[in-house]
């Protein structure tokens, strides 16, 4: 069997973001983690190998700092990371689905995994984009998945349930919480990711040039939310007090 | 000199850190109110490989250096000491001089399960009359046939009655003193060895300390580790090894107090503002970074001096001694920081005070360290 998982480096979940005085997210100093979802991912792909054979590849789009995110999924125990470095160009959901697409083109593989978004824009695209362009299905939202004899059950959320999927592999598979719980890699892993292979491409060896993954969307601006307002005391008997409450819920903040 | 930890030095920090703060920190309160380790922990940092860092994979460990031992012992301290010192006895108090003194078969038979976290280590020194005085130990040890008779109790010992290894120095010959003296490596459940009174502790409550009481228990002569003799001398060097464990606990208690006190004193407003933007404030908080930071550097060139082979017995003694008094320090002005809040159980620095005292007076006193360092400088 053979795993394919795509994973993507984001700001860590207790980062604070800021603008930079262009107007775009400041990255400077910012700690990094590997996506919380992409993170089942590795999980779920690292669990079907153990249950049988296998191999695990984590592959990212990214640059140099983003082996971090790929080398803790090697001490997980993912057996080798791809990573192909598109240089410094602006990308959308377009350009790194086809960047993953054509790199795993030239792959075997049986499954694909990913998180189902990642924590920083959060569009949810990428791991749909990369099935589409490879003509293969997708499910996305998996909270269970069991793969037996060229097929998969794969259990999704949907809305006030859940349903249950089959599917032929190849098929990609997106990662939501409740899948599983991600181990943490241990000490060996930590070892021994040091000696397994990190393969670094370039988009020219994976056969592509800037124009073929131009980003095809554009963000105009970035703005962060508003400083939240300091909260109000409602002084006074507690009735009353209640009464001027229920008051500016409905008048002024018009919540009820 | 470099500056810089190696990737897979930074990656455990990383993981630890991760683990530490997820898994131990919300324990690390109840397990400090109800005076009792939640040894779920335990096979979770097993599992890890956090349990035989030090040690070569043949026998169980992990394979990597002491720094990334001592990286480890300080995350996990940061937010729970009780945690670091159970891995910090075990690895260096237990594991190790099995390690470094024990046969090839000894080494199978109990470093292997201590290293992967099957069983926990302890070691059994301090007696009543025999504390700094390491040398003057009272418990005996005689040969009887193939078997040494022990009889004597030790006190004050961490992961007493939780440990399944013990490494307990005994003395073979009395008139000898502390050259009479051996090292032998007891099971419990040996039939003579029972557990007396636990400690109820100002600090480190979670962590186990009793008694060990040892009345004519019988253990193989095979069992003895090292040679006859050398008892003392083995704890002393043991002593030296565990001294970057404790200094890393001491290490990571400071941060993780310094931690606190930097978050706190930006959301805590006095007169109008964070009390981060007054001078007093600030010039504390330099002060706690600048000794951490210099803590942190005698602890890394100690574990980096012990990896590379050379001589760290002063250099381990300067960083326990350093370290130990920085968290003493430190916590103490975090504790300031939080003014009446630091004083209450509601807020981790109360406990991390507590916790810090202790790194003062084990393994060695601060007063030991400085003749450690003096004989050192003087020979």
């Amino acid at each position: 069997m053979k795993i394919l998982v795509c994973l993507k480096q984001t700001f860590d979940t207790e980062a604070k973001i800021t603008l930079d005085s262009n107007g775009k997210i400041e990255s400077k100093g910012v700690s990094m983690i590997m996506n919380p979802y992409d993170e089942f991912a590795v999980e779920e792909a690292l669990r079907i190998k153990e249950k049988g054979e296998g191999e695990v590849t984590v592959i990212s789009v990214g640059g140099q700092q983003t082996q971090d995110a790929l080398r803790q999924a090697l001490a997980m125990g993912a057996d080798k990371a791809v990573l192909v470095d598109p240089g410094e160009i602006e990308l959308d959901e377009f350009s790194t689905a086809t960047v993953l697409a054509k790199t795993i083109g030239g792959m075997e593989y049986d499954i694909i995994l990913g998180g189902f978004r990642a924590i920083d824009d959060g569009s949810a695209q990428v791991v749909g984009r990369v099935a589409e362009l490879l003509n293969i299905p997708v499910v996305n939202v998996v909270t269970k998945l069991e793969i037996e004899g060229g097929k998969a059950l794969a259990t999704r959320e949907v809305e006030g349930g859940s349903e249950v999927i089959e599917v032929a592999l190849p098929a990609a598979f997106t990662a939501q919480k409740g899948l599983n719980e991600p181990r943490y890699p241990s000490m060996k892993g930590i070892m021994k990711a040091k000696k397994k292979p990190m393969d670094k491409k370039t988009l020219a060896d994976v056969g592509l040039d800037e124009n073929q993954i131009a980003a095809k969307v554009k963000a105009l601006s970035f703005s962060l939310p508003e400083a939240r307002q300091a909260g109000k005391v409602i002084p006074g008997e507690a009735a009353e007090a209640a009464k001027e409450l229920a008051r500016l819920l409905r008048e002024e903040a018009k919540v009820i | 000199m470099i500056f810089k930890l190696s990737e897979e030095q930074e990656m455990i920090r990383k993981t630890v850190r991760d683990f530490a703060e997820k898994e131990v920190a919300p324990k690390a309160g109840p397990m400090d109110e109800a005076e009792e380790f939640d040894y779920s922990l335990w096979d979770q940092m097993a599992e890890m490989g956090l349990t035989g860092i030090p040690f070569p994979e043949e026998y169980g460990g992990a394979g990597m250096d002491n720094l990334c031992y001592a990286i480890a012992v300080e995350e996990l301290s940061r937010v729970c000491a009780s945690t670091g010192v159970l891995i910090s006895a075990h690895t260096s108090l237990c594991s190790w001089p099995i390690y470094y003194f024990g046969t090839e078969e000894q080494k199978h038979k109990y470093l292997d399960p201590l290293a992967n976290g099957e069983k926990i280590g302890a070691l059994g020194l301090t007696e009543p009359s025999a504390g700094s005085d390491a040398g003057s130990v009272k418990t005996t040890a005689v040969l009887d046939g193939d078997e040494y008779v022990l009889n004597g109790s030790k006190i004050f010992i961490t992961n007493g009655e939780k440990a399944d290894i013990y490494v307990v120095i005994a003395s073979t010959d009395k008139t000898k003193g502390s050259k009479g003296t051996a090292a032998f490596i007891v099971e419990k459940g040996t039939p003579g060895f029972t557990f007396g009174k636990k400690e109820h502790k100002m600090g480190i409550r979670a962590s186990s300390t009793y008694e060990l009481v040892f009345e004519n228990c019988r253990v193989p002569k095979e069992n003895m580790l090292g040679e006859d003799g050398k008892g003392f001398k083995i704890a002393l060097m043991t002593l030296d090894g565990g001294r970057i464990g404790i200094a890393s606990q001491a290490l990571g208690i400071a941060q993780g107090a310094f931690d606190e006190a930097v978050k706190y004193s930006k959301i805590r407003e006095q007169f109008g503002k964070s009390i981060s933007s007054f001078q007093g404030i600030q010039w504390m908080l330099a002060d706690m970074a600048t000794r951490i930071d210099a803590a942190r550097l005698l602890v890394y060139r100690a574990a980096y001096l012990k990896d590379s082979g050379q001589p760290y017995s002063k250099e381990s003694a300067m960083a326990k001694l350093y370290a130990s008094e920085c968290a003493m320090w430190v916590t103490t002005k975090a504790v300031q920081i939080f003014g009446g809040y630091g004083y209450t159980r509601e807020y981790p620095v109360e406990r991390m005070m507590r916790d810090a005292k202790i790194t003062e007076i084990y393994e060695g006193t601060s007063e030991v360290q400085r003749i450690v360092i003096a004989a050192n400088i003087l020979k």
